[in-house]
């Protein structure tokens, strides 16, 4: 069970990691309009953001998996990881396609990405907030 | 009591991995920020004091654990050695204003992907116990 843990875990570590870069990123463009960082905040979610996702998630049911643990009714610690990574995935997506669109916009010198990085630094931020209620439920394991 | 430990363990070992990610786009050409690179490093703070700290607790806490074990002593050795090797990245990394990507030196950049090994090998170590 070790290997698939460690990938759950790892790719979980870089999903978090990966948010909070681009929070910071898109945040600070969303302040002074840089164009560099909207590019940083896009490529680090769609580079690193979404392969991370799927580490997390196929290791979660790779897991869940020798562990035998029921998919049809789970523990509520797992039932808490369906219901954030699921939604996770459409805030992430969301996200990627808000700052691509922004850091296009701001290549081509035709418009600024600012409100683009306003609503993706928030989709973001919550994101990051329910991924560690997440480990809090994984950790614990609440009945 | 063990429970919240762990949490904040495992929550300070996120923080670890979450610098490290900063910095890896940082030396892949990210641009270099004040706010996020201040971010960086407070996660690498935060989270290499809580880590050692929380996870020597931790240790004298849970009965079958003791601070000798080789796969905690292990741990402690990657984590003095993935300090050591972070200071010359966080020396080396400063923000420039324009957020352009910079040039970074090769032992910088060297000692980054150390680091990151490192902290892998950190992760490795607390799934597998070897030993325990």
């Amino acid at each position: 069970m070790d290997f698939p843990l460690l990938l759950h875990v790892l790719g979980a570590m870089v999903l978090v990691g990966v948010l909070v870069l681009a929070t910071a990123s898109l945040a600070a463009a969303w302040n002074t309009g840089s164009g560099a960082l909207t590019r940083l905040g896009f490529r680090a979610l769609l580079w690193a953001g979404l392969p991370a996702w799927i580490l997390t998630r196929v290791g979660a049911e790779w897991v869940a998996d020798k562990q035998g643990l029921s998919t049809d009714d789970p523990p509520n610690w797992v039932d808490m990881g369906y219901m954030v990574s699921d939604p996770g995935l459409l805030l992430l997506i969301a996200a990627t396609v808000l700052a691509g669109i922004g850091a296009r916009r701001t290549a081509r010198g035709s418009g600024s990405a600012v409100t683009l990085d306003r609503v993706a630094t928030v989709l973001l931020a919550i994101s990051v907030v329910a991924y560690l209620v997440v480990v809090w439920a994984m950790t614990t394991k609440p009945s | 009591m063990t429970e919240t430990l762990l949490f904040l363990h495992i929550l300070t070992a996120f923080f670890l991995v979450a610098a490290v990610v900063i910095y890896s786009a940082f030396v892949l050409g990210g641009p270099v920020n004040r706010p996020t690179r201040t971010i960086a490093e407070i996660l690498w703070g935060i989270g290499g004091l809580g880590t050692l700290v929380l996870g020597i607790w931790l240790a004298l806490d849970i009965e079958g654990y003791e601070i000798w074990d080789g796969w905690i002593l292990a741990a402690i050795v990657l984590w003095l050695l993935a300090t050591g090797a972070g200071t010359p990245v966080s020396r080396g990394i400063q923000p420039r204003g324009d957020d352009s990507a910079m040039a970074l030196p090769s032992n910088v950049v060297g000692a980054h992907w150390v680091r990151t090994a490192i902290v892998v090998a950190l992760l490795v170590v607390m799934i597998y116990k070897p030993g325990a």
